[in-house]
């Protein structure tokens, strides 16, 4: 291994990069555009969910009840059916996601304490017809001036305090784990194109009768990005620190040496792709290969302790659900590196192996 | 550098290179001394590039024995880059940086300390009028200035031995020039060149030659050696409908080939018709026309091996 030419190669690499203004718009702005669409758009507390309401009892109880659904912000009541089965056919139009029944007993209901009426729900999305299930706790007491002797305030089994994100927002999660998401792109993306490219513009001839070594190549390559991985990284935090009020609580050091393991990760494993496939296409479809799981499996959008277990063998296999976990707990709970050892040793040894396997893979030959 | 022309550059014996059922060098021995210029001469697909690549190692022979430089290939082949310099076919440079900056590239992989990458490089753009064109992005130079870009980087660290891969396919007859007062420059300082081409005026540039066809060795030796030993007989045929004339030439087996050029026949006839002019006026029914024998050229020769190497006569137009 020769530093000197592990330079040379790197320098070389930084300037065409710099030359290549749409690669270098990409490192900017796919960042920047991911981070503002999936901040805004991402969450997981489902408000204003499209809902009817029919009402039998015609009462100004009814009217109360259907008014206090509303006002928790959950739903918003666009429809009125006068029976229930005109309601069951709206949802089945999907003309709304819910529709709540109310018997023509209700007062009666009321005064005895009884369940006062049904919510009918489409459970095709899960997380909206959960959200729907929180409303069947809704309390009502405040409807009724003088609560009759059955019915009783029920105090909560547990108290729950809520650590690191009180208000729950969802940006909180979801800022830190995209940048892990962006990172996989990114650099698997750029290094499992740098290889092919080489060889599709016919440098790699050249370049394999030089005495330059397989290593000297494949890190030389790959140091650019790594510098290019901290820059979007910190693009991503600063932004989600100054637009979604993201919190970062974790030293920078530890920041850092999480975000190096898990680049060199990510970089080894585009050279390894980089060195099978014949072709930048082929490369970039490989890229998508690797990255569709990254996001659905590595806990950046579904709990990792949510998934079965041979999906959660799958997850442990890919370098970004190593850092999901890392980056959470550095940027939201603080936590020390020394707590983070087997993720972090994962990701380091990961990045070693893959680079002796790409190397191998690497022949300075033509057939 | 003294001229050591007794001891070989290269030696392959018996070298065969197959890719799946294609046989793309077939069964080739050579020789080839050093400070010479020698070159491979050969239509498309003769297997000229295979064969340059498996002598530099980059492609590992299927049988045979390969010796360059005195190290055994491909065993020896990391040890081989530090003395060889190669220039591909097709352009390998990098399009998106300067001239310069290309050349401090191949000057850094090579090992050069800063000093003598930087002298080096005035030294090789002063020598290959790349001076003032250092500073620019190479995707915008014209082919003539890539090519001898190319060939500056591929001599940066002072190789005693330089393949060329069809270095002039890109290039305007000028620069060709120019570009082999270069070759013979290099030739000079001590270097052994192998250059492949596909033109006649280049092979007949070299020392020595080795014709190709479908990965078969078919000849060899010096321009002149292969000319005097061509196994037919050059006529020349003026006059008119010398289309029709070629067509009822060909007709006959004695005939190896016959191309127009401009308003005359260039007609090879084998050795064993003893005299071919008359033989030319009978055959073509031509009783007043005009007919002399002249010297052969390298097309000729090169017409004349490559037909008889796959066994059937060339048919198609002047080359």
């Amino acid at each position: 291994m020769n530093v000197y030419r592990l330079l040379a190669i790197a320098t070389k690499e930084f300037r065409q990069l710099g030359r290549d203004r749409l690669t270098f718009g990409m490192v900017v702005m796919i960042p920047l555009v991911q981070l503002l669409l999936f901040g805004f758009a991402i969450n997981t507390n489902v408000r204003n969910i499209p809902v009817g309401v029919t009402d039998l009892s015609e009462t100004t109880a009814g009217r109360l009840i259907a008014a206090t659904a509303e006002a928790t912000g959950v739903v918003d009541i666009t429809h009125h059916y006068p029976t229930p089965q005109q309601a069951q056919k709206a949802i089945a139009a999907g003309e709304v996601s819910a529709v709540l029944v109310l018997p023509n007993d209700l007062s009666n209901r009321l005064v005895r304490g009884d369940v006062v009426g049904q919510w009918m729900v489409d459970g095709s999305d899960s997380l909206v017809s959960s959200a729907l299930l929180g409303l069947a706790n809704m309390p009502l007491d405040q409807l009724i001036p003088e609560p009759s002797a059955e019915r009783h305030i029920s105090q909560p089994t547990f108290a729950t305090s809520i650590f690191y994100n009180p208000e729950r927002r969802t940006a909180v999660n979801i800022v830190p784990g995209l940048v892990g998401v962006i990172l996989t792109m990114t650099m698997i993306m750029f290094t499992s194109a740098a290889i092919v490219r080489e060889r599709e513009r016919g440098n790699m001839e050249l370049l394999i009768t030089t005495p330059v070594r397989p290593m000297e190549l494949m890190l030389g390559k790959i140091i650019p990005y790594v510098v290019i991985g901290f820059i979007q990284t910190a693009i991503i935090l600063q932004l989600g620190h100054w637009v979604f009020d993201v919190p970062i609580s974790g030293g920078i050091i530890a920041l850092c040496v999480i975000t190096l393991v898990f680049i060199g990760a990510s970089l080894t494993l585009g050279l390894i792709l980089s060195t099978i496939a014949k072709t930048q296409l082929q490369a970039m479809q490989m890229t998508i290969f690797v990255l569709l799981p990254s996001i659905l499996l590595s806990g950046f959008m579904f709990p990792y302790q949510a998934m079965p277990v041979a999906a959660q063998w799958v997850a442990e296999a890919l370098p970004a659900t190593h850092y999901m976990r890392l980056i959470r707990a550095v940027v939201l709970r603080d936590a020390d590196l020394g707590q983070l050892t087997f993720d972090l040793c994962w990701l380091a040894a990961f990045t070693v192996v893959g680079l002796i396997i790409a190397s191998l893979r690497f022949k300075k030959r033509l057939d | 550098m003294p001229r050591e022309t007794d001891e070989a550059a290269i030696t392959a014996h018996n070298v065969t290179r197959r890719f799946g059922e294609f046989t793309a060098v077939d069964n080739v021995s050579l020789n080839i001394q050093r400070g010479c210029i020698y070159g491979f001469l050969g239509p498309n697909g003769s297997g000229k590039s295979t064969c340059i690549r498996t002598l530099c190692g980059l492609l590992e022979p299927s049988e045979g024995d390969v010796n360059v430089l005195g190290l055994e290939i491909p065993r020896e082949a990391e040890a081989l880059r530090l003395r060889i310099g190669y220039m591909t076919q097709k352009f390998s440079l990098y399009d998106d940086l300067s001239v310069q900056e290309n050349l401090s590239f191949i000057g850094q992989i090579y090992g050069f300390n800063r000093r003598t990458v930087r002298s080096r490089s005035d030294e090789l753009c002063d020598t290959y009028h790349l001076q003032p064109i250092r500073k620019q992005r190479v995707g915008s130079l014209s082919g003539g200035q890539k090519q001898r870009l190319a060939l500056a980087a591929a001599v940066f660290h002072k190789p005693d031995l330089l393949f060329l891969d069809e270095p002039t396919s890109a290039v305007d007859p000028e620069n060709r020039r120019h570009f082999w007062e270069k070759l013979f420059d290099l030739c000079d300082q001590g270097t052994t060149i192998l250059v492949s081409s596909h033109y006649m005026d280049e092979a007949e540039r070299c020392h020595r030659l080795a014709i190709l066809n479908a990965g078969k060795l078919v000849a060899e030796g010096t321009p002149q050696q292969l000319m005097d030993d061509l196994g037919a007989q050059v006529v020349e045929v003026g006059g008119e409908h010398l289309r029709q004339v070629r067509q009822q030439l060909l007709d006959c087996p004695e005939v190896h080939s016959a191309s127009q050029q401009g308003a005359r026949l260039r007609v090879l006839v084998d050795n064993r018709v003893s005299d071919p002019a008359e033989f030319v006026r009978r055959s073509a029914e031509l009783p007043d026309a005009e007919l002399h024998l002249t010297h052969p050229s390298l097309e000729d020769v090169f017409v004349t091996v490559t037909t008889e190497a796959s066994g059937q006569r060339n048919t198609g137009g002047s080359l």
